[in-house]
């Protein structure tokens, strides 16, 4: 390894320095890269390649809801359309989007380590991954599903003819994925920390990281072990969650809840850990109450699997047991807000910049504050009762979803694209589609809320006259939100061409271990293993005058 | 860095063998809570139809062969003291011993397969496989009070049977597969006193397998066995 990274302004070397991207590039040292930074960008396209056709699924979605009549395609396909959005969005999207991505691309470098503890495994999660994604598309290719995402039985046993045990394999692979991305990132926060690094100076992201870890590995078994009970009974025609033998379909329910309602704070806490980097960096200030944040992130893991039920309210369980339940998922309101109310502390008397991963942070804050007000009403058994299956419940969760996780997404996506290819995006684009993403969000999720309220039903491909001017609103949202995500999918491909070249290890001055290094970094991160003598979010240490914006200006 | 130049075995991303060493085991631990948690979501749904139908479980249940299980029980107790004793013979640098414990810990996993299979196909003779062809006319004999029972509740004890048992069948099989690539591997001579953390964490790995079993035994063949 020829230079250090640690002096921040030295002027290049004129020999290109040999990084994680220009060391090898046949395909097959990409395929059998065992670097997780290397990992970090076939995820990166391979989740991309998802979202957008899971948003082609939403934008057919948005398509045939224009008119009340089913005029674009018949009710069985509109089934199967909803339910690959759902399908793809959520296994295929959502739950490796950050972790995956950002994670693998960032946790060894945050906490001073040359890779994962088990990068081969790691490797493996890749191709889990791809297995898993290439049997649904299979399945999608082949006549879909129709049972919604959340394969409900005895509809998913008995009476659909379509490819349930396809998709629930697509699934199982692709939970293993997570899995071992989640064994290995405990491991690696454990095991692999830099001298000096102790659990109170650890970066947010990294406790965000290691709680939504702690989830992957306690909930996704169940949810394995359930779809193969579904998938053996039929074939088998065992009768495990069918009533004719004895079976309960309810017992599906919670099992498969017991799962699904944590994997919402898989998808979100990631995010959350992104934005807690932004804001310091944006606003030049140690996060206000940092032991409070990070002890959050594991009160939202650990709370989040006493909620599930609160999925189940109308369909036949107890009442004590619902309003345990209720109230159980109150409390998960609890260090949310802690994580919203610090982080609007710490932008007070900060100095903040508006770059472009800072108004995704913006966005972040405002719409999870939304999605999570909502997410309390639902809570509330009376109002749930009134709202479930309807529009409402679809408003709440894409505004955790899509305005949550996404926004998180993209802020950090923007914040380390320097990082992880030495390149800046268009500063003034970039802006642009942050705004595009915000109005094209609310304009086609807010109308959802009112539409739920006054009772259209989720998953009908008619709807009476009286929503109509909503339902246009929304799709027209939509149109403008797919802008927003379009646009930096051009912009960032072409910022690897003709981007503005970053030369210098730290273009935001930013504080954390990741920024002590060259971008992008070398192979195995760090020339030497860095010490860490500093408490997390030193801003009032690193000097004001070192603040840039590259790209900027 | 300063790489220890004479133990192979050290991967480049590990500061020393004592680093390498613990994240392989922490990881085998973990790994192993997936596994209980993947067991747990059967277990939950056992335990949720035994409350629902329990005369049908023991009806179930009483057709089961208690001798068979029980011999399947001692044989996995003895593989477990096996793989130990395995696990010590690495630590001691004994290689053919070690070899020599590990195919015997296979050779005990494959006679737990095989009594499985005579059982397993037993049920097929009774028609106790759940599906078309299911069929189940005992009572639940309680201390000699004949109980009639519901078949299909019975079908349902059968599918956790088939569902549980098959689940467990199919991790002793990796287990072997694993074992046996170990004793390839440990005769080759890849193991030392320094380094033999795979045996240790298959080891780990084929001892909640067999917890497992010590769990489903009791659930499936010994309920209201008290006569």
């Amino acid at each position: 390894m020829a230079t250090i990274g640690i002096p921040a302004n030295q002027a290049p070397v004129s020999t290109p320095k040999l990084n994680y991207l220009n060391n090898g590039h046949t395909l097959r040292s990409w395929l059998l890269t065992t670097d997780h930074k290397r990992i970090a960008i076939l995820y990166l396209i391979s989740v991309t390649f998802f979202f957008f056709i899971g948003g082609f699924f939403a934008m057919l979605i948005r398509l045939e809801l224009l008119t009340p009549q089913g005029d674009l395609m018949q009710a069985d396909t509109y089934n199967k359309v909803f339910t690959m959005h759902g399908m793809i969005m959520v296994f295929f999207f959502l739950i490796p989007v950050v972790p995956a991505v950002l994670g693998n691309f960032l946790v060894p470098l945050m906490i001073g380590a040359k890779d994962l503890a088990f990068p081969r495994i790691n490797l493996l999660s890749w191709y889990l991954y791809i297995i898993g994604g290439i049997l649904i598309s299979h399945v999608m290719l082949t006549g879909g599903v129709d049972t919604g995402w959340t394969f409900y039985t005895p509809f998913s046993t008995d009476y659909t003819n379509t490819k349930i045990v396809e998709a629930g394999l697509a699934v199982f692979i692709a939970g293993f994925s997570s899995i071992f991305t989640g064994l290995n990132f405990i491991v690696t926060i454990h095991r692999m920390r830099a001298p000096g690094l102790t659990w109170d100076r650890l970066p947010l992201f990294i406790w965000a990281n290691y709680a939504t870890s702690l989830i992957m590995i306690l909930g996704t078994p169940v949810v394995a072990i359930t779809i193969v009970l579904v998938a053996v009974e039929r074939t088998f025609h065992l009768g495990i969650f069918d009533p004719r033998l004895g079976g309960d379909p309810l017992l599906f329910q919670h099992l498969f809840w017991f799962y699904s309602h944590p994997a919402v704070y898989i998808m979100i806490l990631p995010s959350m850990g992104v934005v807690s980097e932004l804001i310091a960096c944006s606003a030049r200030k140690r996060i206000f109450g940092y032991k409070f944040v990070a002890l959050s992130s594991v009160a939202i893991a650990v709370f989040g699997f006493l909620v599930w039920a609160h999925h189940m309210f109308v369909a036949g369980i107890s009442l004590y047991a619902a309003m345990i339940f209720s109230f159980l998922s109150f409390s998960v309101g609890v260090p949310s807000a802690v994580k919203v109310f610090n982080w609007t502390a710490t932008l007070y008397k900060g100095s903040i910049s508006y770059a472009t991963p800072m108004l995704y942070a913006f966005g972040f804050i405002g719409l999870f504050t939304m999605g999570g007000l909502t997410g309390l009403m639902l809570a509330t058994i009376g109002i749930d009762v009134h709202v479930t299956d309807t529009y409402f419940v679809v408003a709440h969760f894409h505004y955790v979803m899509v305005g949550g996780v996404l926004m998180g997404y993209l802020g950090g996506l923007h914040f380390w694209w320097p990082k992880m290819t030495g390149r800046m995006y268009p500063e003034a684009w970039a802006k642009l589609s942050a705004l595009l993403v915000f109005v094209g969000f609310n304009l086609t999720f807010f109308p959802q809320f009112i539409l739920g309220y006054v009772g259209m039903p989720r998953r009908y491909w008619q709807y009476p006259p009286e929503f109509q001017t909503l339902n246009v609103m929304s799709t027209a949202g939509a149109s403008i939100l797919a802008a927003g995500y379009l646009l930096p999918m051009i912009y960032f491909v072409w910022s690897l061409r003709y981007g503005a070249i970053v030369t210098e290890p730290n273009p935001w001055a930013a504080a954390g271990l990741e920024w002590k290094t060259s971008s992008p970094p070398p192979t195995f991160n760090f020339d030497e293993t860095p010490v860490v003598t500093w408490e997390a979010y030193n801003y009032d240490e690193i000097p004001a005058w070192e603040r840039r914006h590259p790209g900027a200006k | 860095m300063e790489h220890e130049a004479h133990n192979p075995a050290l991967l480049h991303h590990f500061a020393d063998a004592q680093q390498q060493k613990n994240a392989a085991s922490l990881g085998m631990w973990l790994f192993l809570v997936t596994e209980i948690m993947f067991f747990g979501g059967m277990f939950c749904a056992y335990l949720v139809y035994r409350l629902a139908h329990f005369n049908a479980f023991a009806a179930g249940s009483q057709q089961l062969s208690i001798l068979l299980g029980a011999t399947n029980t001692a044989v996995l107790i003895i593989s477990s003291v096996t793989v130990v004793l395995a696990v010590k013979a690495a630590e001691a640098g004994k290689r053919k011993v070690l070899v020599g414990y590990l195919v015997v810990t296979v050779l005990l996993g494959m006679t737990f397969l095989v009594i499985k299979g005579f059982e397993y196909k037993e049920k097929f003779e009774k028609h106790h496989v759940p599906g078309p062809t299911f069929q189940f006319t005992d009572t639940f004999d309680d201390n000699g009070k004949q109980i009639p029972v519901n078949p299909k509740e019975a079908e349902l004890f059968f599918s956790l049977y088939f569902a549980m048992t098959g689940m467990h069948a199919l991790h002793m099989i990796i287990g072997c597969g694993l074992f046996s690539v170990l004793a390839v591997l440990a005769w080759k001579g890849h193991y030392t006193p320094s380094y033999f953390t795979p045996i240790e964490n298959a080891g780990l790995y084929w001892h909640l397998v067999d917890i497992i079993w010590i769990y489903l035994f009791p659930l499936l063949y010994l309920i209201s066995r008290h006569s």
